[in-house]
């Protein structure tokens, strides 16, 4: 029994960073504003919303395995408070804090339509520090560290993000290279010295 | 009908002084909320920043609007051939400051701002102090300065900027007046201010309008009329043309061309025709061997120039569009040419969180209109007004 | 009657909402949204407003609202 717990919150862990990666890369695809792997638009960022949320399923799931596991040893602290842990505080503090990050990405993704597009979308470039945060802690934290196959599916997901990336900075990202970008005129704001009368 | 010339300059005559307004107007009478209203409604005083909204109706939504009201004097005044706002706010300010504090008392204001154009403001300051001291204003005033920009006197924008937030436009899913605040144009609350001393039956019989005469006229000047006084008058009071006429553009950057026709009444229904309107009083005469094409391309690059830039159909749209009346303006025909400009100003009208687009549309489809002889010579490489050649 | 509010100021043209209502908005030439039938605020048939419903939540930049206007 003990052991199906540790496989389940282990293998729930892996399936989580691979979630998220796909979350990662069609966040990236559905900013560019194209169509892509042959869905349209709006599914694209169906499913980026849908994997996000199938992602938190797993890691409930990864923390609810560690809690009940009499190895890890994990206490509820541990699990919202990043680096005090007993076992390998940095890397499990690392899983920690992604969790934090994530719950706030999704928890104010959830609310956007009353928080607003500002403070949304503030939080989402959160997603930016949450996802090496994660690869970090499965690669320092995991029991399977070192095994060929936990490096194989991190390079992978590296790969699949650092590409997503450099397309997201290259020049022929966005859809419309020839649109005029939307910046409020300088001319409009108020005028330092003309401001302090 | 009184003409141009002969009109009472109640509005343009005055050195801006307390002691000379409390001499020719005397204090204001006391009204309360619901009389103002009725006052303003009665006399169908329309605004005269620009697009002619009845005063009272807004009065009406912004007291019924359910939130803190804050009044505004717009005198920003940021469209390039008028005039007449900094004339008005030099020679009779205290005639727009107590039609401030009337729609205050009608709307329940809680703040009052003076929203004017930096040159103007250390006067006005003197002005308010004079005002605070001679128990003027029951409602103290903040001057808020106006940057020097043509979206910066838009209705949104204003409010923006009295609340310090930069003179930027805002959506109007919200309208203004439902914010609880009320914009009005300074020479509205001016009229407001002589028909709470005169009564809506005389503003009805002698009420006037400022216009700004520019062009190829002798005397360029703000001049004070009626509406419906005839075009040829109002240019007659500017000292006459200089040239013989092709077209005037009547409305401003934002209004439409209409033919030389002297004997066309500068009023709504008149105008409506052509597509233009008083609007904020602009006059400018074209003389004959100037190309109107070239002018209003001019002028589409300069509206283009100063889009807010935060709508995407407008930052994209009306660069292009001044591009392409500028290309008809330079003789560079190309197919269809004609049909671009009309495609584009229907595809940039109604799409932004202001009017800037609208107008911008309007004033270029009605060259295209009035230039319309123009526009075919042009696509054959000549110019009929200035005899051009390619 | 129900009419689609386009707030210009936060659209960015991501073109989500001309897919999930292609029977009401078209893509401009920068790909922002276009209403097909020419208004500024178009209104919303009744067969379309759990599309439209459905734009407005999908809507990246929360640009789309529905709202109850006669004009
Ligand atoms: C781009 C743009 C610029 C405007 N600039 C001015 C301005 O400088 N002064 C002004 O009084 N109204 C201006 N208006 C009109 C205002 O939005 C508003 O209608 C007006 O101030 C209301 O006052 P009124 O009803 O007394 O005319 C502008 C409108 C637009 C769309
Ligand atoms: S429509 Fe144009 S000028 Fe008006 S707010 Fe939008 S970008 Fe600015
Ligand atoms: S989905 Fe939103 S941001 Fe995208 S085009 Fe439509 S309104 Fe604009």
């Amino acid at each position: 029994m003990t052991d199906a717990l540790w496989y389940f919150a282990r293998g729930s862990g892996v399936v989580a960073l691979v979630l998220l990666t796909v979350v990662v890369v069609l966040g990236i695809g559905a900013r560019s504003g194209r169509p892509a792997f042959g869905l349209p638009r709006f599914a694209v960022s169906l499913v980026h919303r849908n994997a996000a949320l199938l992602a938190v399923v797993f890691l409930v799931g990864h923390v609810i395995g560690l809690l009940f596991d009499p190895y890890a040893q994990l206490r509820f602290f541990d699990v919202v408070v990043p680096f005090v842990g007993n076992y390998r505080p940095v890397w499990q503090g690392f899983g920690t804090l992604g969790l934090d990050l994530l719950a706030a990405i999704v928890i104010t993704s959830l609310l956007r339509h009353r928080l607003g597009v500002r403070a949304w979308r503030a939080v989402h470039w959160l997603a930016y520090l949450c996802w090496p945060v994660a690869l970090l802690h499965g690669l320092g934290n995991g029991a399977d560290r070192g095994t060929w196959w936990l490096w194989a599916t991190s390079l992978t997901c590296a790969a699949a993000v650092t590409a997503a990336i450099g397309w997201r900075l290259s020049a022929t990202f966005d859809r419309f290279p020839a649109r005029a970008e939307r910046r409020v005129a300088p001319r409009l704001r108020p005028h330092l010295e003309e401001a302090s009368r | 009908m009184i003409s141009a010339t002969e009109a009472p300059s109640r509005l343009l005559s005055g050195d801006g002084t307390l002691d000379h307004h409390l001499a020719r107007h005397g204090r204001l009478p006391l009204l309360d909320g619901s009389q103002i209203i009725g006052m303003a409604r009665d006399a169908s005083l329309t605004g005269r920043g620009g697009a002619g909204f009845p005063m009272w109706r807004k009065l009406g939504a912004v007291a019924a609007s359910g939130r803190p009201p804050v009044v505004i004097a717009n005198g920003a005044e940021g469209e390039p051939l008028s005039g007449k706002d900094r004339v008005l706010l030099t020679r009779q300010p205290h005639l727009v400051l107590d039609g401030l504090q009337l729609v205050a008392r009608a709307v329940g204001a809680r703040a009052a701002h003076l929203y004017a154009p930096a040159k103007l403001l250390p006067g006005l300051r003197k002005v308010l102090a004079d005002r605070r001291g001679a128990g003027l204003d029951p409602l103290p005033v903040t001057p808020t300065v106006a940057p020097d920009a043509f979206v910066a006197g838009e209705e949104s924008a204003a409010a923006s900027a009295v609340a310090g937030r930069g003179a930027v436009p805002s959506d109007k899913r919200v309208r203004v007046v439902e914010t609880g605040t009320l914009v009005q144009n300074v020479e509205t609350l001016a009229h407001l201010a002589l028909i709470a001393r005169h009564g809506p039956g005389w503003f009805l019989s002698a009420g006037t309008f400022l216009a700004t005469v520019s062009g190829a006229v002798a005397r360029p000047s703000v001049v004070e009329a009626e509406y419906g006084v005839p075009l040829g008058e109002l240019i007659a009071a500017a000292g006459g043309p200089t040239f013989e006429l092709q077209a005037v553009l009547v409305g401003g950057y934002h209004g439409g061309w209409v033919p030389a026709d002297l004997s066309l009444p500068v009023s709504q229904s008149a105008l409506a025709p052509f597509g233009a309107s008083p609007g904020a009083g602009v006059v400018l005469a074209l003389p004959a061997h100037a190309c109107g094409l070239a002018e209003t391309a001019k002028i589409a690059g300069y509206l283009a120039d100063q889009v807010s830039g935060q709508c995407g159909p407008c930052v994209n749209g009306l660069p292009r569009m001044a591009w392409t009346l500028a290309d008809l303006a330079a003789r560079r025909p190309r197919p269809g040419l004609p049909g671009e400009v009309a495609r584009l100003a229907a595809l940039v009208t109604g799409r932004g969180a202001c009017r800037h687009p609208d107008g911008t549309a309007r004033l270029i489809v009605s060259a295209m209109r009035t230039f319309e002889a123009d526009v075919a010579a042009h696509l054959a490489g000549r110019c009929l007004a200035t005899g051009g050649r390619r | 009657m129900t009419r689609l509010h386009i707030d210009w100021t936060l659209c960015d043209g991501r073109g989500l909402c001309t897919e999930l209502l292609e029977e009401m908005l078209a893509e401009d030439d920068w790909g922002f949204p276009l209403a097909r039938d020419g208004s500024a605020e178009p209104a919303v048939p009744a067969p379309l407003e759990n599309a439209a419903a459905h734009a407005v939540s999908r809507c990246p930049m929360l640009a789309l609202r529905l709202v109850g206007r006669t004009s």
